[in-house]
């Protein structure tokens, strides 16, 4: 978390999520779910398949709407009604698909519907070049290498896509990101990059971020903290500074020991 | 600070040598290579020919391709977003009536009249994108409905008989009955158009809307209204292209443009690099390639090669500029001829 944020303890958390319950049908995805992020907190969810954490982020997203409970965001009751409308509370989501265009260039994707212009009245041209420089000087900033700026995404390997991404979604005036599995389908060496890109962003930006992820040494790497999800429920929630992989594991493992629910 | 993404590519380009260099440019930019082709083809032609430079052979080429250009243009930004239509060459006859109509039977001012033509150009444009994104029913349907819907209705209003093109003096001067005013006209749209597709928001989200549909939405593009304002864009340069072709051969009549018209125009976008999967395409190949077009068919009128050769050729070219284009796009994502833009 960087300093800025920690310093101020009596500012309300980013996102608060309070007693959502979501089904679907017959089938329980989520159960009196609670979580909170402090403005600047990077926080991890893990939990396996079907523990609910795409229903939480899609709730989150405005995808779905909770069955119950409420959502708070910087301490105002919301009612999250679609993916548009959680951009303009400040919530952006990095989708796994990515939403990147793979035809355009890496600083048109960069600006994607925040374009720069300059122009008389309604008659406005795009600003290339501002956008160059400052998509260039933002990547450059965070660490983020491309083989070029004004080269086209559909060039780029999976990681530098993953790093674009991200990076759009932290150079736009969102507050609170989630990103959906950044690490899925991603080589060791790529997926070390992505993860020290998220940790360095945590470390500097008052954004906020919840990071789905299935590896714990990842989710140690990376987050301030981390909730365990299972069965819809949350079951673990702890700084990532006073837990470890073994810790974690012991308790997932207890958890599974347990009688699975009827319903499960 | 973080190291975050990774194999910076060699600059491939400062080392690479002349040819690798010619052909990175034509794998980038897709002009290029039509250019070639066309550079090649009149060369062709003048060699077989030395009629084929004459001052006439020239008018003949400008005025078979202003009118295909202008619609061309349209298409090309369609393509782009993922759509088509199929209706342009009857628009292209259908709002040439509404401005006769306008003129005559309604007593409106010539100028008037244009933008009335114009207007009923882009209401059909807008019918069919409204139809085509909140029915869900594909482009290439709509369209197709459209232009047999339309071609009724012209037969129908205009009793399938020809009449003289309405309009005084200075309005035919403006509107194309000298030689080569149809011509400015077509580079006037080239360069609007262009300037739209590359330099503005609007074109900027018509590639992503081709792009990647999904992603360009949850981006925040509203990709249904930068479909439809495609469409009506389309259908009103066919109706200005109609209106313009109605002044230069002086003549209004019902079965003028079509399918040919129409497939002419998506032919030489096509040939041109636009790609029919969306996402990519210009509309400076698209005039190229009606000029492809164009000298194809002069060069083979000259020959006193049978014009049934002209579609044969037609058809080859198509098929073998998809073919190219598809396995360009391969190239060009592999990046085994890499090199910056």
């Amino acid at each position: 978390m960087s300093e800025a944020a920690a310093a101020r303890p009596d500012a309300p958390d980013a996102i608060r999520v309070e007693n959502v319950s979501k089904s679907f049908g017959v089938v329980r995805a989520l159960e009196d779910v609670s979580l909170h992020v402090r403005p600047g907190e990077v926080l991890g969810l893990i939990g396996d398949n079907g523990a609910g954490k795409s229903t939480l982020v899609k709730i989150l997203t405005g995808f779905h709407k909770p069955d119950s409970g409420s959502i708070f965001v910087f301490g105002d009751e919301v009612q999250l009604k679609s993916v548009t409308h959680a951009r303009s509370l400040g919530i952006d989501t990095v989708f796994q698909d990515l939403a990147l265009v793979p035809g355009m260039s890496v600083y048109h994707n960069m600006f994607l519907n925040r374009e720069l212009t300059r122009g008389i009245g309604p008659l406005r041209f795009l600003n290339n070049r501002e956008m160059k420089k400052r998509a260039r000087e933002y990547l450059d900033d965070i660490g983020v290498r491309v083989p070029s700026i004004g080269a086209e995404v559909a060039r780029m390997s999976g990681g530098q896509r993953q790093a674009i991404a991200i990076a759009r979604s932290t150079h736009s005036d969102a507050r609170i990101i989630l990103l959906d599995e950044p690490l899925a389908a991603m080589g060791a060496r790529e997926g070390a990059l992505i993860i020290e890109l998220i940790a360095e962003l945590g470390r500097r930006s008052d954004v906020s971020m919840i990071v789905i992820a299935h590896n714990y040494v990842h989710v140690l790497e990376m987050c301030d903290r981390v909730n365990l999800l299972r069965n819809g429920r949350i079951v673990l929630d702890k700084r990532t500074d006073e837990t470890s992989v073994d810790e974690l594991t012991e308790i997932v493992a207890r958890e599974y020991r347990q009688v699975p629910r009827a319903d499960a | 600070m973080a190291q975050a993404a990774t194999n910076a590519q060699a600059p491939v380009e400062q080392r690479a040598g002349l040819g690798r260099r010619v052909a990175a440019a034509l794998v980038r930019r897709r002009e290029a290579s039509i250019l070639v082709v066309l550079i090649g083809l009149v060369t062709y032609f003048s060699i077989r020919s030395e009629a084929f430079f004459g001052t006439d052979n020239a008018q003949v080429i400008a005025e078979f391709s202003a009118p295909i250009a202008i619609i061309a243009a349209g298409e090309v930004m369609l393509l782009i977003c993922g759509e088509i239509d199929l209706s342009a060459g009857m628009v292209f006859a259908f709002s040439t009536w509404i401005f006769y109509f306008a003129n005559t039977d309604w007593s409106l001012p010539i100028w008037l009249a244009v933008i009335v033509g114009l207007l009923s150009g882009a209401a059909v444009g807008l019918v069919n994108g409204l139809i085509t994104v909140l029915l869900h029913v594909p482009s290439f349907i709509t369209t197709l409905g459209m232009a047999y819907l339309l071609n009724g209705l012209t037969l129908n209003i205009s009793g399938a008989f020809p009449v003289e093109t309405p309009g005084g003096h200075t309005f035919f001067r403006i509107f194309g009955a000298s030689p080569y005013v149809t011509v400015y006209w077509a580079l006037g749209v080239i360069v609007v158009m262009t300037v739209l597709l590359t330099r503005t928001r609007w074109g900027l989200h018509t590639v992503a809307t081709g792009g990647n549909l999904l992603g360009a939405s949850e981006s925040g593009v509203n990709v249904r209204s930068v479909k439809v304002g495609n469409f009506v864009i389309c259908s009103t340069l066919a109706a200005l292209a109609g209106i313009l072709e109605s002044v230069r051969i002086d003549t209004i009549q019902a079965l003028q443009g079509g399918f040919p018209l129409m497939f002419y125009a998506v032919a030489a976008a096509v040939i041109g690099g636009t790609s029919l999967f969306g996402g990519s395409g210009t509309i400076v190949g698209a005039a190229l390639g009606v000029l492809v077009l164009a000298v194809l068919n002069l060069g083979f009128t000259i020959q006193g090669i049978s014009a049934y050769w002209f579609d044969f050729i037609l058809g080859v070219a198509i098929i073998v500029s998809m073919a190219l284009n598809v396995s360009l796009e391969r190239i060009r994502q592999s990046g085994r001829l890499g090199g910056t833009t």
